[in-house]
């Protein structure tokens, strides 16, 4: 397919980005421009579709075709799109607003139709736009101008979610991760299917930090798991811990390796059981690391694969019509 | 109480009639009694004879049997002639239970025969209806009365096939199919054919439906019950069919591929009474795609996905469906995409009365939308024009990129008449232009000089990648812009491209009456028959008084003014409380009257025609 080589250029406009100085988006827009150069689609093979936010301007920085929708409606238009053209590699581009407050209703069902979708939920856990209201995935507690004294809501584990709505491709990064990020992207794309990613991202204006360390060069290994297929959950520094089942409480937890368990013990990522990626997604209590990577790629039919036949065929020629109208007309 | 068909009184005279004949089924919701009118239907249509049907049925699935509240009726007028309305009343009804008499015997003419099941009237089922003492020992005042135990007849028909007493009691409705066969002289072979295809599985349902069938027909025999049978109707050469305004709104969906060479992209989401449209296009599948969304948004985003993708993205709904669907419609006309969206209105507000009919939706279709968003608002006035409207709409939505709303109804929507079927040959090509612009200059508001659409560039076209969207775009330019002498220029551009497309089709004329005189009632959508009737019956009384009818809602087709100014006065006639009276009010300055009734049940003619009367003498 890579017939001419592509750059980051290739797919940049002449629109000047109007994100915050220091915004995750930036990082986000960089890594995926240069995954798109790597897969080597040419640009008008490619369609980025986006919701209300600002995670949904990322289409016009990007000069592939693009449509930027209205809030939490992305999923709903681009599952048209690719169902009129399934040739097209089609992108969906969304804040945790769009995803999971307004929109919610068309993620979780989307990722059960396993329509052939790329889904990116920039993750900020604030609304950016709005200036500042907390979000569907900001912690209890959290103060902004629509909770001073702190938001009661329970935020939604996002990769959780779409496990459970029947996604087959689940993973998680995080916005300035250029050593990780552009790879699940391209696995993501990859995947025949609906495939979820959840990326970190920091809104440096309302929601600084809000992922703690796992960005951070030297803080960052102790405190994220990259899992990897077949690879043990091991992380820290010195790649001195890891993940063991702890069978009292059935779940997780982590450990130091030598001390508490043998390198023998660490569990192994398997990212075709749906139970482990559940486990580490929803994985939490003292000192539990923040997974990342692709917690669960298991492809299966797509809602096109699925359909029958004749849902696929081209309009009616004249003659065919004329049968249909006729139906069971009588003529004499 | 004895049989009472001995009785010479409720005999009726035989003759061959040229009146339209108007006949009421009314049974609970399980009795079959909408079926039955459909397989009437089909010997009518066998026959040649004109009909207007009207299904009239509660919401509730089943309804506890014998109460009011679950009382389905099938109201059927037919004649060898022109037939536009279901008929204001009954010559006949069959009721099937003492409940199904309680809620229609006002549905009966004065001197209208009413038809009951004998079996049903005893202690429990009167009760269930809410009667202290059997009707009929009163008599029904004006109406003749013919009490016949439908329920043990069919019983013993029944008898050799070897149903169960539940089955058994179901074939009623065909018992009384056959009783109707008889006294208007129709074949009962259509029918027959039928009953075999359908139950050819179920060898004893089969054989128990025809015995009933036949039953009730030697009934209507033995007892040398009048037969009325209509007129030969007028031979038609083209090829017809019975069609519903469903079916053939199905119809000219599909059309829509055919003739633009555009897939076309069904999305919905169920709701009553428009999901019939979203069986009758999954039924007919090829050439169509359908699309069962996860709800009403969901739905029509996924059509306009469908159209930036180069198809035709179509979503239906009704009433509370256009609500949700407001701001994604709003999308559609900012993006400057062709959309159709239907709307099968229902009563409201809210939930309101899901299955009866009303016209209260105009207005928020003409502006129900945030932002100055003018779109076209077609509604059809018949069942078959159902068909042509869809046409209509997709030739506007393509010619002029916009998204086109289609207001048709509940009565439309289940009304079934005959239809003589278009030669596919002969309709219009819809093929939108393909011609790509000059690469150089290219952005994606580009506008035609005449039409004011912009270009339709679909992705996946080499060299020509855009972003479209729903924030305000620079008019030479497509990009992002908040310049305010901008977007007052878009608004306008907006604005005068619906308004141009009024110049494009034909002008407002005459439907029947007069041209010019004393009063000319202005109507719209599914009350097209009952007002072109009661005109032409003052017309023919007299009176100078005009029908202009009108398919294209927004914009206001030309020359509306200048026929109103022929006329004295103007009545606006619809059903809600003035929705097409305000537009025509505030674009002409006319003061037209009001004509309107608001309860889930179509015009009746002789109303429409007592209030222009009162009109015409004040």
């Amino acid at each position: 397919m890579n017939e001419i080589a592509l750059s980051a250029k290739d797919f940049t406009t002449d629109q000047e980005v109007r994100w915050c100085p220091g915004c995750g988006d930036y990082a986000i827009l960089k890594a995926v421009r240069k995954v798109l150069a790597d897969i080597g689609r040419p640009p008008h093979e490619v369609a980025f579709v986006s919701g209300i936010g600002c995670a949904a301007r990322f289409p016009y920085y990007l000069s592939t075709y693009g449509f930027h929708t209205i809030h939490g409606r992305a999923a709903a238009v681009a599952s048209g799109l690719k169902l009129a053209r399934p040739e097209l590699d089609v992108w969906v581009v969304g804040g945790d607003g769009d995803f999971l407050s307004i929109g919610g209703n068309h993620t979780i069902h989307v990722l059960r139709r396993n329509i052939d979708l790329n889904l990116l939920l920039f993750n900020n856990a604030i609304y950016g736009l709005t200036k500042g209201q907390y979000s569907p995935t900001s912690a209890i507690g959290t103060r902004s101008p629509s909770s001073p004294e702190g938001s009661a809501d329970s935020p939604i584990n996002a990769a959780s979610l779409a496990l459970g709505s029947g996604a087959r491709f689940v993973a998680r990064s995080a916005d300035t991760l250029q050593d990780h990020l552009p790879e699940i992207l391209k696995r993501a794309q990859a995947h025949k299917g609906a495939s979820f990613v959840e990326i970190f991202q920091n809104c440096i204006v309302y929601n600084d930090n809000a992922f703690g360390p796992i960005t951070d060069k030297t803080a960052g290994p102790d405190v994220v798991v990259r899992a990897e297929h077949g690879e043990p959950l091991i992380f820290g520094k010195d790649r001195e811990k890891g993940l063991v089942f702890d069978p009292e409480r059935n779940q997780f937890k982590p450990v130091v390796i030598g001390d508490e368990a043998t390198r023998d013990q660490i569990a192994h990522h398997d990212e075709t059981s749906l139970t482990l990626a559940q486990a580490l997604a929803v994985m939490d209590g003292p000192g539990a690391p923040m997974v990342l990577g692709v917690l669960y790629c298991a492809p299966e039919a797509t809602y096109r694969e699925r359909l029958p036949e004749n849902y696929r065929t081209k309009p009616l020629d004249r003659s065919a019509l004329s049968d249909l109208l006729l139906g069971a007309a009588a003529s004499r | 109480m004895l049989d009472k068909t001995k009785n010479d009184t409720t005999k009726i005279e035989a003759k061959r009639t040229q009146e339209p004949i108007v006949v009421r089924f009314a049974g609970d919701s399980g009795d079959g009694v909408q079926l039955l009118g459909a397989q009437f239907v089909r010997s009518a249509a066998d026959s040649e004879l004109n009909f207007f049907t009207f299904p009239d049925y509660p919401a509730e699935i089943r309804a506890p049997a014998g109460t009011t509240f679950g009382i389905s009726a099938f109201q059927i007028q037919f004649n060898s002639d022109t037939v536009l309305t279901p008929g204001d009343a009954a010559d006949v009804l069959i009721a099937f239970n003492p409940a199904a008499l309680k809620t229609n015997l006002t549905e009966v003419k004065t001197g209208g025969l009413v038809v009951v099941d004998e079996g049903t009237f005893n202690k429990r089922g009167l009760k269930k209806a809410g009667y202290d003492a059997d009707p009929r020992d009163a008599g029904l005042g004006e109406h003749q009365l013919l009490s016949i135990d439908i329920s043990k007849r069919t019983l013993e028909a029944v008898a050799e096939t070897g149903v169960g007493r539940k089955q058994a009691v179901m074939a009623r409705n065909f018992w009384v199919l056959g009783l109707v066969l008889w006294m208007y002289g129709q074949n009962r072979k259509p029918v027959n054919n039928w009953i075999d295809k359908k139950f050819a599985k179920t060898p004893d349902v089969l054989a128990a439906n025809k015995a009933a069938l036949n039953a009730g027909h030697a009934y209507g025999e033995t007892m040398e019950l009048a037969v009325q049978s209509p007129a030969s109707p007028l031979h038609v050469s083209e090829p017809y069919r019975v069609i519903t305004g469903t079916d053939a709104m199905a119809l000219g969906i599909a059309a829509i591929s055919s003739l633009s060479g555009l897939e076309t992209f069904y999305c919905s989401y169920p709701i009553t009474p428009a999901s019939a449209l979203l069986h009758a296009l999954a039924k007919i599948g090829s050439g169509i795609r359908t699309f069962q969304a996860e709800d009403e948004i969901a739905a029509v985003c996924a059509a306009i996905g469908a159209s930036y993708g180069g198809a035709i993205g179509v979503s239906a709904g009704s009433g509370p469906s256009l609500a949700l669907k407001t701001e994604a419609l709003g999308l559609a006309v900012a993006a400057e995409l062709p959309l159709i969206v239907i709307n099968v209105q229902r009563a409201g507000p809210s939930t309101g009365m899901p299955t009866k009919t009303e016209q209260a939706d105009l207005l928020m279709a003409v502006f129900g939308r945030h932002g100055e968003a003018p779109l076209p608002v077609l509604a059809p006035a018949t069942p078959g024009e159902c068909f042509d409207i869809m046409l209509d709409a997709a030739k506007i939505a393509i010619e002029a990129m916009t998204p086109v709303i289609v207001l048709s109804d509940a009565y439309l929507a289940n009304a079934a008449e005959k239809w003589i079927v278009p030669d596919a040959e002969k309709l219009p090509d819809l093929r939108p232009s393909r011609d790509l612009p000059d690469e150089s200059n290219y952005h994606p508001y580009l506008r035609d000089d005449v039409t004011l659409a912009r270009n339709w560039i679909i992705p996946g076209t080499p060299g020509f990648v855009h972003r479209i969207g729903g924030l305000e775009k620079a008019h030479d330019s497509g990009d992002i812009s908040y310049d305010p002498n901008n977007h007052d220029k878009m608004v306008a551009l907006r604005a005068e491209k619906i308004a141009r497309i009024s110049e494009r089709c034909p002008p407002a004329e005459i439907e029947t009456g007069a041209e010019e005189g004393d009063v000319l009632v202005i109507g719209w959508g599914s009350t097209y028959g009952a007002l072109k009737t009661a005109v032409d019956n003052l017309d023919e009384a007299g009176h100078a008084v005009g029908h202009l009818h009108l398919r294209r809602l927004w914009p206001l087709p030309r020359g509306i003014e200048k026929i109103a100014s022929r006329f004295k006065k103007v009545i606006v006639a619809e059903l809600n409380h003035g929705h097409l009276r305000r537009l025509i009010r505030s674009e002409y300055l006319i003061p037209a009257e009001a004509l309107n009734r608001v309860s889930g049940q179509p015009f009746k003619i002789a109303d429409v025609e007592a209030e222009i009367h009162q009109l015409l003498n004040r």
